[in-house]
């Protein structure tokens, strides 16, 4: 379980990137952090290994103030998935995998088998092991990216908007996947995004975030549609309009189910 | 011509001389020059004074610099360690900026992803940072071999012994043929230090390869690649 409790950071600069915020991250489950653009998200997250500082407040994994944690064998035992998948470009697929576990003293030879297990895992063919990174295509590096996280088999995994650069095809393939895995590994997984509906897809916990870096309401996606905390969340999450505003309407005796727009959702199965 | 293949014995030698003279040079001032440039990099106060003062270094004219040198260094003037000294401090000129410029150029979001899985602070230099930095710092290391190479000839005037002294020699005595060799043999030395540099970089940073980028555009998404057609 990750804790916030009253945690601020205010940056050097002036910057106020996270505010007063209280949250219950619960184990084993999915909590996507979502919001527009510095709203605090990234911050947000790298309080949780330290790559960020509070101002205020503390940051608990399991009742332990991560403060008292030296930061290095925190990060190490943290899995850690970016935006571009931030591979070591001078390290092969299997070495990228294999990064934590060298750095925490595994043999190499231990090490390499174990990544090449886990390119398996995220559904790429070990044929791409010893390639660089930028002789594979985007989607393929964020798998490897995922295997990287994944490599020290941590019970956290932080990830920042780690399929927000590829095309939306592929995108929605690495969604599955990552559903896919939850489902096998059951991981504390925080996850931050800017699509609401990336958000309702993977969360079971939906943290909104708001500009200024406070949060407007954190809840399932059910709860959130249903009792939107208030103006800014019902229209962040579109509850009033285009494809989530939805109503039925009879044709020809069937019931079908239209959006906003007046566009065939679906038909009501009876 | 003639007088070159009666003399390649003393041809073969200057440039064994040349090439005592200049290699501890180049290797002196990549040495030094990394760190500077890293200092450069990681603190902005200290870039424009480091960076001004190189240039500095570098409108020194030479045949001042090997004139007073011995003044700094205690030896002869005829000593081949004030021309050691001499060109390692130009090599420094010429290389600092593209040291800093070397570090600069690694992606922050590397970086960044490397202490986020758990580098040091001292891991991440040498096994992340340094190493990204490679291909930037071996294109200007080229540089310095060229101009080092080049500019260890002027050695001859203070009566230091290099392939410059084929020039003051052919000069004396008239022996146009005697000049072009000393050209000639500094063209190639040049060119082979460079190209065996060039050689072991690829070795040393394989993923470095022209081809490697292809493969990343090759790679990119289709959007991409219709942008680019
Ligand atoms: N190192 C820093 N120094 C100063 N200000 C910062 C720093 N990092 C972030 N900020 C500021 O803090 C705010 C929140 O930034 P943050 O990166 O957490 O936003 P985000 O929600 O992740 O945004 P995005 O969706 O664009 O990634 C922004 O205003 C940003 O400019
Ligand atoms: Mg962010």
């Amino acid at each position: 379980m990750i804790e916030f409790r009253g945690v601020t950071k205010q940056f050097p600069d002036g910057t106020v990137a996270v505010e007063g915020v209280d949250i219950v991250i619960p184990p084993h489950k999915t909590t996507v952090l979502v919001g527009s653009s510095g709203s605090g998200k990234t911050t947000l997250l790298r309080m949780i290994n330290r790559m960020v500082d509070p101002t205020a407040g503390q940051v608990l994994i399991d009742g332990t103030d991560v403060a008292t944690v030296e930061p290095v064998a925190l990060r190490r035992g943290i899995g850690y998935v970016m935006q571009n998948s931030g591979l070591l470009p001078h390290r092969k697929v299997v070495d990228n995998v294999a990064t934590v576990p060298l750095l925490r003293g595994t043999s190499k030879r231990e090490a390499r088998a174990h990544a090449l297990e886990l390119l398996d895992t995220v559904g790429l063919d070990r044929s791409l092991a010893e390639k660089y990174p930028a002789q594979l295509s985007g989607g393929q590096q964020q798998r490897v990216g995922v295997a990287r996280g994944l490599a020290v088999d941590p019970n956290i995994l932080l990830m920042d908007e780690p399929f927000g650069a590829v095309d939306p095809i592929v995108r929605a393939e690495l969604q599955q996947e990552l559903l896919r895995l939850q489902e096998e590994l059951g991981k504390t997984v925080v996850f931050v995004t800017h699509d609401i509906d990336e958000a309702f897809l993977l969360g079971d916990q939906v943290v909104i975030m708001q500009q200024g870096g406070r949060i407007s309401q954190a809840a399932s996606p059910v709860e959130i549609l249903a009792n939107p905390a208030d103006d800014f969340v019902a229209d962040f999450v579109g509850a009033r309009r285009g494809k989530r505003a939805l109503h039925v309407t009879e044709v020809d005796g069937q019931r079908l189910v239209v959006d906003a727009d007046g566009r065939p959702a679906g038909v009501l199965a009876s | 011509m003639n007088w070159i293949w009666s003399n390649l014995d003393r041809v073969g030698e200057l440039m064994l001389v040349h090439l005592a003279l200049s290699v501890p040079a180049i290797i002196l001032s990549f040495v030094v020059s990394v760190p500077i440039g890293w200092l450069a990099h990681r603190y902005r106060w200290a870039s424009g004074v480091l960076l001004s003062l190189c240039a500095l270094l570098y409108a020194i004219p030479s045949l001042a610099l090997l004139i007073a040198l011995p003044v700094f260094t205690g030896q002869r003037a005829t000593s081949p360690v004030n021309l050691v000294v001499a060109l390692t401090l130009y090599g420094i000129a010429v290389i600092v900026r593209t040291a800093a410029d070397a570090f600069d150029a690694v992606e922050r979001d590397v970086l960044q992803s490397a202490t986020a899985v758990g580098y040091s602070t001292a891991g991440r230099f040498w096994g992340v940072h340094l190493p990204l930095a490679g291909p930037v710092l071996l294109s200007g290391l080229r540089v310095v071999i060229v101009s080092t190479v080049s500019l260890a000839t002027v050695g001859a005037v203070t009566g230091v012994q290099s392939l410059g002294s084929l020039f003051t020699d052919g000069l004396q005595r008239g022996i146009q043929a005697e000049i072009i060799a000393g050209i000639l043999a500094t063209i190639v030395l040049a060119v082979v230090l460079d190209g065996l540099t060039v050689a072991v970089g690829r070795m040393v940073m394989p993923w470095s390869r022209p081809g490697m980028e292809a493969a990343r555009s090759s790679s990119a998404s289709p959007v991409e690649q219709a942008d680019a057609a």
